[in-house]
């Protein structure tokens, strides 16, 4: 990529620190942030020009969130059998949260479904390339963001409609 | 009811303080990003009685000085594509030139201190450049003394041509060659700007 690295903050910081909260939670979100932009620096001048640079962001910002929620759970206490999945959200999960009790409810998603919509509601990916970035087809990208959407709508729509009028 | 779900989840009402914590981690980036010499550029955009300036630096020094009127973003562009692409805002790596440069509008500073990195220019244009630094406070060369002084007593237009392609102005003096007849000569930044700085000067 020719131009400067600065225009990718600029243009998709925001939206790639929304992901990363959707996706870990608010205390791990800024380290997978950091870990992201930085991956992508340096990678920043091999990236085609033509390249999708937000597809290509939410890419590494995918991967390095499991590497996040993998470090989080070598530090976790020792137990007898590993937790069904890591638990979503950080200390404070609700914090600079548009909408607490719809971002408590997305934390409460599968990791699957919680990535899916965070990748096509929150970033704006087709399925197609949410697909590319989780793993698995299109199709069960799409299906997957649909599960969690039909959950979330269970979990969060008694405060939604008080919420948002 | 469903648009008011996918409306929260794609467009924010946490942008200010969303952006706020960008502001914050984008400082953290910069610095990590310096520590592991990551980077190909920072810049800074400054104000100054000739305009907005945009200060652009490697790691070796200062190496750009743009005027407003060259349009920042065509030159951050430009230099992209000239020393590389790893380009970063930063408002602290600047402090100290900022400074320097305050002073010198203030008529304070003769000379600046911080270092400069003249990578964007070679050959005889980087000779002229050099001997320009020679140049003192206050006072001005013709385009045939600077030609003579560079080593090509006849190069009198290229001179012309170095200074209008100063990478640093006001740091490394185009401003002070004039024409030998007593005009002002061309300038990059305007000859308004050049007026400017030659009267700080000799009113100092």
């Amino acid at each position: 990529m020719k131009r400067p690295f600065e225009q990718a903050v600029t243009e998709h910081g925001t939206v790639v620190l929304r992901v990363c909260r959707a996706v870990l939670g608010v205390e791990e979100a800024d380290d997978a942030w950091s870990e992201t932009f930085l991956s992508a620096l340096r990678a920043w001048p091999d990236l085609p020009d033509d390249a999708d640079v937000r597809g290509w962001l939410i890419t590494i910002a995918h991967r390095k969130a499991i590497d996040v929620a993998r470090a989080r759970a070598r530090r976790a206490a020792p137990v007898d059998r590993l937790p069904e999945r890591p638990a979503p959200q950080g200390e404070r999960p609700d914090q600079a949260l548009p909408d607490d009790a719809l971002w408590s409810a997305l934390a409460a998603l599968p990791d699957k479904q919680r990535q899916c919509v965070a990748y096509h509601h929150v970033a704006g990916l087709p399925h197609t390339e949410v697909a590319a970035i989780v793993g698995g087809t299109p199709a069960a990208a799409r299906r997957a963001c649909a599960d969690g959407i039909a959950r979330l709508r269970l979990t969060y729509a008694s405060n939604e409609v008080s919420s948002h009028v | 009811m469903s648009d008011n779900l996918i409306h929260a989840l794609s467009s924010p009402t946490d942008s200010d303080t969303v952006g706020a914590d960008v502001t914050v981690l984008h400082a953290r980036l910069v610095e990590s990003a310096s520590a592991t010499n990551s980077l190909d550029l920072t810049y800074r955009v400054v104000d100054s009685p000739v305009g907005r300036l945009l200060l652009a630096a490697t790691e070796v020094g200062l190496t750009r000085i743009a005027f407003e009127s060259e349009g920042h973003d065509a030159v951050l562009g430009s230099l992209a594509t000239r020393i590389g692409p790893r380009i970063l805002h930063d408002d602290k790596r600047f402090d100290e030139i900022a400074r320097e440069l305050d002073d010198y509008f203030d008529g304070h500073r003769h000379t600046f201190d911080i270092p400069v990195d003249l990578r964007l220019s070679r050959g005889f244009r980087l000779e002229v450049l050099r001997h320009l630094r020679d140049i003192p406070f206050g006072r001005t060369e013709s385009y045939a003394q600077v030609a003579a002084s560079a080593g090509n007593a006849k190069a009198v237009r290229a001179v012309g041509s170095a200074c209008a392609t100063n990478p640093i102005p006001i740091v490394v003096p185009c401003h002070r060659v004039v024409r030998s007849d007593g005009g002002l000569g061309g300038y990059l930044g305007g000859t308004a700007a050049k007026r400017l700085l030659l009267d700080i000067e000799s009113a100092a």
